[in-house]
């Protein structure tokens, strides 16, 4: 009875990890399957679901657009958001407390309210939807987050280092290149890594300001109109592969240096 | 002298936030204000007619379909909410407690992991695992404990199973770093007063870790019931939930005016759980 007791922890945790892993290890190992239905029984393996996904242009071109879309969304929330957080913690400003909350309040909006306005405002206004109306709404959904973790990281350490630039004759942007932002950078880049990250993934935006141009999830989304394929599989698991490549850069670099101080 | 640099030191703060204020402003802040106009406005055949009227707001009200999506939103996410608590609370607990203290991290982010798959891929994977002749009731029937397959996919369960698999996740760690903080000073002292495990758990730990659950259980809401990916994948079109009946306005349709005033009901049902919660919190705190 006691070591039934004692044992039951591990079961638990045992049971939870099966249910947490169960959707990835079915779907990478039907990614394999030699047959029609990525469904049991398991045939295989082959690489052919692979090779099709390789040389499908159409997914290729997702995959660029998604990549395009969330470096350049991804850079410019940086930018934005490191500027704006140099200009709130630095500088005393009338009503910096409004600022702030302006500048954070689209992270308590669902992301399909935030499509759904910039999607009435785009017909309003005329504008045709392309991949610059995704980026657009990418940058809304992640410069809150990159202007928290940056202004979040600024301390006053580092107020006195940007004075003795500045004492030492400096220009302002030159203190900011040279000084500020090199000692913010585990900051930027754990902002940029996490934006890659939210749009390289984001369907709801991307999918209703797209039209043509479309990007990875919103292609797969169309994929699934077809049914279960073992395509779909393949995808999936290089998106996970891919995903999960970036975890352990991040890991190894950021967050364990972050981690160590 | 002092009040020209003053005045300078300003103009280039504004400067700094400029940039990031207009941006927010032009693609937040603006296309906010139009959805609330146009929430107001009806749409008459092909065109979208600034009316100033309540309509779209009476019809939410009136029409069942429409109300019906609300209700089965919240019960929804009631259940997500309360299974993904239940099910995360004790692995964190264990990962915490139980797990040395060097396999921690590793435990950590192995229960994380699938976190990392795509949003969509994810929900199509679990429409994999239910289908009819999917691994689930492949292995039900092979075990002899079915003798027909279950029908699975498109139902109420596949949505929750789906939502409670992706929070439970996100549960775990957000109650992991609530049960981390926790000074071990404090087990000690229940202890040498007396208590045994569950008391200690019960009385001390349990309380402590209270915010931290209702900080996750709120994430959880507001991320679930925004959803409209995982309903649409795995809930099919038996019962729709709020995010599904706005994107269907959207579609066919083409009712601009409806999908605003649904979606600002839906933005106002997230505000008031958020009062009660952040109330919750300030009362708790005192």
């Amino acid at each position: 009875m006691r070591a039934l007791l004692r044992a039951l922890p591990w079961l638990y945790l045992a049971l939870l990890y099966a249910f947490i892993f169960l959707p990835v290890v079915v779907l990478v190992l039907f990614s394999f399957q030699d047959g029609r239905l990525p469904v049991p029984p398991f045939q295989g393996p082959t690489l052919r679901w692979y090779g099709e996904v390789l040389s499908d242009s159409r997914l290729m071109a997702a995959l660029g657009n998604s990549f395009l879309v969330a470096l350049g969304s991804s850079a410019l929330s940086v930018l934005l958001g490191f500027l704006a957080a140099c200009g709130l913690a630095r500088y005393r400003l009338p009503g910096s407390a409004l600022l702030r909350g302006v500048l954070i309040a689209p992270m308590t909006v669902s992301y399909l309210i935030i499509a759904l306005g910039l999607l009435s405002t785009l017909n309003a206004a005329g504008l045709p939807l392309s991949l610059w109306s995704v980026g657009a709404g990418h940058v809304v959904i992640n410069l809150p987050l990159c202007f928290a973790i940056i202004y979040a990281s600024m301390g006053g350490h580092q107020v006195s280092m940007e004075r003795a630039a500045r004492d030492l004759g400096a220009p302002e942007w030159k203190v900011m290149w040279l000084v500020t932002a090199p000692m913010l950078m585990p900051a930027l880049l754990a902002a940029f890594f996490l934006s890659v990250t939210f749009s390289w993934d984001e369907f709801i935006i991307a999918f209703l300001l797209s039209r043509f141009d479309v990007t990875l999830p919103v292609e797969i989304w169309s994929l699934l109109r077809s049914g279960l394929s073992p395509r779909t599989n393949a995808i999936g698991s290089l998106v996970f592969l891919v995903s999960v490549a970036l975890l352990l850069v991040l890991e190894a670099t950021v967050f364990r240096k972050a981690g160590r101080r | 002298m002092s009040g020209r640099i003053e005045q300078r030191e300003r103009r280039r703060a504004w400067g700094l936030v400029l940039p990031a204020l207009g941006w927010t402003g032009l693609f937040f802040l603006l296309p906010f204000a139009v959805m609330v106009v146009t929430s107001f406005a009806r749409r008459e055949g092909r065109e979208i007619v600034l009316a100033w009227s309540l309509q779209n707001y009476v019809d939410f009200v009136e029409k069942s379909f429409l109300l019906r999506g609300l209700v089965v939103s919240l019960e929804i996410t009631a259940l997500v909410v309360v299974i993904s608590v239940l099910l995360a609370y004790p692995l964190a607990w264990i990962i915490a407690e139980r797990v040395p203290a060097r396999w921690q991290r590793t435990a950590l982010i192995l229960a994380v992991l699938p976190f990392w798959t795509s949003y969509v891929v994810r929900s199509y994977a679990w429409v994999l695992l239910l289908s009819r002749n999917g691994v689930v009731n492949d292995t039900l029937l092979s075990l002899g404990l079915v003798s027909e397959p279950l029908e699975m996919a498109s139902t109420r369960f596949a949505t929750v199973t789906g939502f409670v698999h992706f929070f439970v996740m996100l549960l775990t760690l957000t109650i992991y770093a609530n049960l981390v903080q926790l000074a071990p000073n404090l087990r000690r002292a229940a202890a040498d007063l007396g208590a045994n495990g569950w008391q200690t758990f019960r009385h001390v730990i349990l309380p402590l870790t209270r915010p931290g659950i209702m900080v996750g259980a709120f994430l959880t809401f507001v991320l679930c019931i925004g959803d409209y990916i995982t309903p649409q994948i795995l809930g099919g079109n038996n019962e729709l939930v709020l995010p599904q009946v706005i994107m269907l306005q959207l579609g066919r349709r083409a009712d601009f005016p409806m999908a605003a005033a649904l979606s600002l009901v839906l933005m106002a049902v997230v505000t008031l759980v958020y009062i009660a919660v952040a109330r919750w919190m300030k009362m708790e705190r005192t």
